[in-house]
C-alpha cells in the first residue's frame, strides 16, 4: 500500500459539490454560454474561464453511453455486476461517470432514464451516490 | 511549433518488449538497451548533449524511481538531463526542443515501463479526476468501452471494422520479434470472441508488455556522420483535450487532428504510419484524425500497441519503428504518433523523412 501523509483542500467548487453530496444534493456550475457542467469544475475545461455560479441539478438523468462490468474489480466500491455509464442529469449539459445497477446488459440501453441511489451514511465523497437505478419508463 | 529551425534526426533505436520480464528491475533491463542504442552509433554518454526519459512512479510503486535509471546511463561526469512522467515520446519532444535552442547537437532519449507486477487497467484509473472519477476505480477497459459504444451506436465505426483492425495488427505482428500478440486470427474468429467489457472483445485491447526503448537524436551534419540515411524530424506537435470525459466528444480526437495539422502530416504523401492506438477503437479514430488513406499508407507495420503495449514507451517505440523503416528504405515519409491519458486525451504527432 502506497500512501501520502498529507491532505488537500478541495476548494470552493469541488468542495461545494462534495458537501452537497453529503446533504443529498447534486450541484453543477453554469458556464459563460449558459450551459451547466456537472460535476462542476473551477475553470471551464474548454475556455479556461473561472466559473462561480453553482446550480442544483436533478437526481435523475439519461444514460448517454454504457459498458457492462460483469465482475467488479477489487478496488471498485460495488459488490455486484453493474454498468458503467456516462449520465447526463436533468438540468445539466455534460455527463458524469457512475454505476447503473441493472440485472443484466439486456436491461441497459443508451437513452434510458436512471435515478441516483444515496448511501445512508454520507461523508462528502463521490461514492455517497451508491449508484443509479434504472427508472421504469412506465412509472416515470 | 511546426517547422523546425534545425534539422534533427533519429539516428539510433533499440527496444525490448516481452509479455513480462520477471526477475529484472527496470534499471537492469534498461542498461543493456541504453548501451545498445549508443554503441550502434559509436557514442557514449559523455557524447550526449542532453538526456531525457519518460517513465511512471505509479508503475514502479516508488517516488523518483527514474533517478535510479539515470544512474544506469553512467552520468559521470555530471550530465544535463530531464524526465517526464509521460510516454517517452514527450521526452523526445523535450530533447528536440532543447536541440532547437542550440548549443548541443545530440540527445539521448528513453522510456520504459514494467506493468506486469500489478494490474495496469486498474492502475490507469489513477490518471482520472481524483475527486469525481478515480474513487470509483473505472479501469481503462471500462473507460474505453464507454467511448466504443458511442462510436458503434453513433455509426462512426462497425464491429467488423474494429475486428479488421485487430486482424491486421496480428498479421503485421507476425514479422515483429518484439510483438507479444502474434497469433493470426480471421475477422470472423475475432467477432466470435466473448466480450471482455461489452462492447470490447479481447482482440480490441492493448497487448500488455514490459520493456522499454532508447533513441539517439542528432542534428545536421552530426546526424549524417552517424547514420547513412537519417530519419529527419520534419514536424512535431502535441495537443491535449479536456481531462473530463463528460465534456469531450469521445467519437473523434480533436487534439490528434490539431497535432497532425501543425506537424504537417498532409503536406506530402505518407508511406507508413506508426500509431499508438491502445485499442482498435483508438486506431480507427486516429486514422481519421490524422487524415490517413489506408490504401496509400501502411498502418502500423509493427503491429502497434495491439501487438505489444509497453506503458510509458509505446509512443517512443512508434517513433523508433517509423525511423528504422526510413533508415532501411522501406519508406521515404513516415508519421509516428503517441498518446497519453484516457480515450486519446493527449496526442503527439511526428513526421519523419529520409533524404
Amino acid at each position: 500500500m502506497l500512501e501520502y501523509p498529507f491532505t488537500r483542500s478541495t476548494g470552493p467548487v469541488i468542495g461545494a459539490f462534495l458537501t452537497g453530496l453529503r446533504e443529498g444534493v447534486i450541484c453543477g456550475i453554469r458556464r459563460a454560454d449558459g450551459t451547466v457542467l456537472c460535476p462542476p469544475l473551477e475553470y471551464d475545461p474548454l475556455t479556461a474561464e473561472p466559473l462561480t455560479e453553482l446550480v442544483e441539478v436533478g437526481q435523475s438523468g439519461e444514460v448517454l453511453t454504457w459498458a457492462w462490468n460483469g465482475e467488479p474489480r477489487p478496488m471498485q466500491p460495488f459488490d455486484r455486476p453493474f454498468a458503467w455509464a456516462l449520465i447526463r442529469l436533468d438540468g445539466a449539459d455534460t455527463s458524469m461517470l457512475h454505476a447503473v445497477f441493472a440485472d443484466s446488459p439486456s436491461d441497459m440501453s443508451t437513452g434510458m432514464r436512471v435515478r441516483a441511489v444515496w448511501r445512508n451514511e454520507r461523508e462528502g465523497h463521490i461514492a455517497d451516490i451508491a449508484g443509479f437505478d434504472p427508472v421504469d419508463a412506465d412509472l416515470s | 511549433m511546426s517547422a523546425p529551425m534545425r534539422d534533427v534526426a533519429v539516428v539510433s533505436f533499440a527496444q525490448r518488449q516481452e509479455a513480462s520480464i520477471p526477475g529484472e528491475s527496470e534499471v537492469e533491463f534498461m542498461v543493456p538497451l541504453m548501451e545498445q542504442a549508443k554503441a550502434a552509433v559509436d557514442l557514449t554518454q559523455a557524447d550526449m548533449g542532453f538526456t531525457c526519459s519518460g517513465s511512471s512512479d505509479f508503475l514502479a510503486g516508488q517516488a523518483f524511481s527514474f533517478v535510479m535509471t539515470i544512474d544506469g546511463t553512467g552520468p559521470v561526469p555530471p550530465i544535463s538531463e530531464s524526465h517526464v512522467e509521460q510516454d517517452g515520446a514527450w521526452a523526445l519532444y523535450e530533447a528536440w526542443v532543447k536541440i532547437q535552442c542550440g548549443g548541443i547537437d545530440t540527445a539521448f532519449v528513453y522510456g520504459y515501463g514494467k506493468s506486469s507486477p500489478g494490474w495496469l487497467r486498474d492502475v490507469l484509473a489513477t490518471q482520472m479526476d481524483p475527486y469525481y472519477v478515480c474513487p470509483l476505480w473505472p479501469d481503462s477497459y471500462a473507460v474505453e468501452a464507454l467511448a466504443a459504444r458511442l462510436m458503434l451506436e453513433g455509426g462512426h465505426v462497425s464491429e467488423r471494422r474494429l475486428a479488421e483492425i485487430a486482424a491486421r495488427s496480428r498479421a503485421s505482428a507476425a514479422s515483429n520479434p518484439h510483438a507479444v500478440r502474434v497469433e493470426p486470427k480471421t475477422v470472423d474468429e475475432i467477432l466470435a470472441e466473448e466480450h471482455v467489457l461489452d462492447p470490447l472483445r479481447p482482440s480490441d485491447l492493448p497487448a500488455e508488455a514490459d520493456g522499454g526503448c532508447a533513441i539517439v537524436l542528432a542534428a545536421g551534419d552530426r546526424a549524417r556522420e552517424l547514420c547513412e540515411r537519417p530519419a529527419w524530424i520534419r514536424g512535431m506537435d502535441h495537443r491535449g483535450d479536456a481531462h473530463t470525459l463528460g465534456v469531450r466528444d469521445l467519437t473523434s480526437s480533436m487534439s490528434a487532428r490539431l497535432a497532425a495539422q501543425h506537424a504537417g502530416v498532409a503536406d506530402d504523401k505518407v508511406d507508413l504510419a506508426e500509431l499508438y492506438g491502445p485499442f482498435t477503437t483508438s486506431e480507427h479514430l486516429l486514422i481519421d484524425a490524422l487524415g490517413l488513406d489506408e490504401d496509400a499508407t501502411a498502418i502500423n507495420p509493427s503491429g502497434g500497441a495491439l501487438a505489444a503495449h509497453t506503458m510509458m514507451a509505446s509512443g517512443l517505440i512508434r517513433i523508433g519503428e517509423a525511423a528504422s523503416r526510413i533508415w532501411r528504405g522501406d519508406g521515404d515519409r513516415a508519421v509516428a504518433h503517441a498518446t497519453s491519458g484516457p480515450c486519446l486525451q493527449q496526442n503527439l504527432v511526428c513526421v519523419l523523412e529520409g533524404d
